[in-house]
């Protein structure tokens, strides 16, 4: 005699889960975690003599709801404030799951029902590609040709590079003025004596370098700094002098 | 083109949509008759109206954001003995799969399976195969993961016509769980 076992098929361990839930008719949001197990295990046990090959995804959840009840058997701390009322239940995230597997769950119920009634339903087959090889769509392009387009394209650029020839390049505006401040700036912050060379590092552009060296001219012309060499070929050393105060500023530029 | 007096606009309506091998858009139908979108309606909505009528044996249905010919269910048994019959229904895992990818679209595997708490692979292999959903771009997070979307084929699957006609979420507000009565 063969004995025929039927295990009902459930879709994972969530479905399997939902189904012990409606079966015990418990409320979802109070789930009695050690019934739920026992039985969880009875279908798992039954289950297992039928396909050894039983998911990970199972016994994994086991686990889950052994944890959450081994964490729902340790005291709570005495409830010394209103914060700790608060204490998150072990089974708020298991449930918030469930809930959300339980949503499309219900939808693919509603997926079957029309998957069934449009099934009795046909459609008009087209073969596109038998379509497309006996009426060849028409060339958008019309008579235009390869040359003509290419014609098409360099008179446009030849419009583009006209139009480019009059882009006008507005220069960084830099004054003497500018630079005398600039120049008088690091003085005072460099009483011990500004290097020639580091005044000039760090400038990019040619009219930049001219401005400041005419800016350092003027400044030496009105006597506001000093220059120093110690020998020949060393650095140059600029000083505010001490005598005229470094009152002087750019204002008083002349020409 | 000459205007075209209604009963000649139906005409050719139904012509467009005998020949067409997805669902029409009253827009595309629109733009090829010279004829304003809502008048299009209209003449499709008489069409339909004269299947009805008439117990044609095909009738004029709105799916996958157009409208196309498709047969009665009630004959279905005889087409099948033209016909081979469509292929096996989706299995429940493929469903539930094709279900949460429907509404979460664009969704990545790992996420289909965190809304399961199973492995999704061979069932989102199948509703690949037969069509029903596609690959819709990666997320840019780290691994790249492919995002799936769902296909016009769907939508005529399971006779719906846009994705805003999808059946609405039961969706549960979370209440407080009851803290008396802990087993």
């Amino acid at each position: 005699m063969v004995y025929k076992i039927k295990v009902p098929v459930f879709e994972g361990p969530l479905d399997l889960l939902l189904h012990l839930i409606e079966k015990n008719e418990v409320d979802i949001y109070n789930i009695p975690i050690a019934l739920i197990v026992q039985q969880y295990l009875e279908y798992l046990a039954l289950a297992r003599e039928v396909d050894l090959e039983l998911t990970s995804e199972f016994l994994l959840m086991v686990c889950t709801l052994l944890a959450i009840k081994a964490r729902m058997l340790l005291p709570r701390h005495a409830a010394s404030s209103e914060e700790e009322e608060e204490e998150e239940d072990p089974r708020r995230e298991l449930v918030e799951k469930l809930l959300e597997y339980k949503i499309y769950k219900e939808v693919a119920g509603e997926f079957r029902e029309k998957e069934i009634l449009w099934s009795k339903v046909f459609w008009r087959e087209i073969d596109e590609a038998k379509l497309l090889k006996e009426f060849p769509p028409l060339n958008p392009l019309g008579t235009v040709t390869m040359a003509d387009l290419f014609t098409a394209y360099n008179h446009v650029l030849r419009k583009y590079e006209k139009k480019r020839e009059v882009v006008s390049i507005t220069r960084d505006e830099i004054t003497v003025r500018e630079k005398i401040e600039y120049i008088l700036n690091r003085l005072y912050k460099k009483p011990s004596g500004l290097s020639f060379k580091s005044l000039f590092s760090g400038m990019s552009s040619r009219s930049e370098v001219i401005v400041t060296f005419l800016a350092l001219l003027e400044l030496a012309r009105r006597g506001t700094v000093m220059l120093r060499q110690a020998h020949l070929f060393s650095d140059i050393l600029i000083f505010l002098n001490e005598s005229k105060g470094g009152e002087d500023s750019a204002d008083s530029v002349s020409g | 083109m000459p205007t075209l007096f209604p009963d000649e606009a139906k005409s050719v309506i139904e012509a467009l949509l005998f020949v067409s091998g997805d669902p029409l858009t009253a827009k595309d139908i629109a733009e090829i008759l010279c004829l304003e979108e809502k008048e299009v309606l209209n003449f499709l909505k008489e069409i339909k109206a004269d299947c009805e009528k008439e117990r044609r044996g095909f009738c004029l249905v709105e799916v996958a954001g157009g409208f196309a010919f498709s047969t009665r269910p009630e004959h279905a048994a005889h087409i099948e003995k033209l016909v081979r019959p469509r292929l096996s229904s989706l299995s429940q895992a493929a469903l539930e799969t094709l279900a949460i990818i429907a509404y979460q679209q664009p969704v990545a595997r790992s996420e289909i399976e965190e809304i399961r708490g199973v492995k999704c692979e061979s069932a989102i292999n199948t509703l690949l195969e037969r069509g029903l959903i596609e690959e819709g771009g990666r997320r840019e997070t780290p691994g790249r993961p492919i995002l799936y979307r769902t296909t016009p084929d769907f939508l005529k699957y399971l006779g719906i016509r846009s994705l805003e006609d999808l059946p609405a979420l039961k969706r549960i507000e979370a209440e407080e769980p009851d803290r008396e009565n802990q087993d």
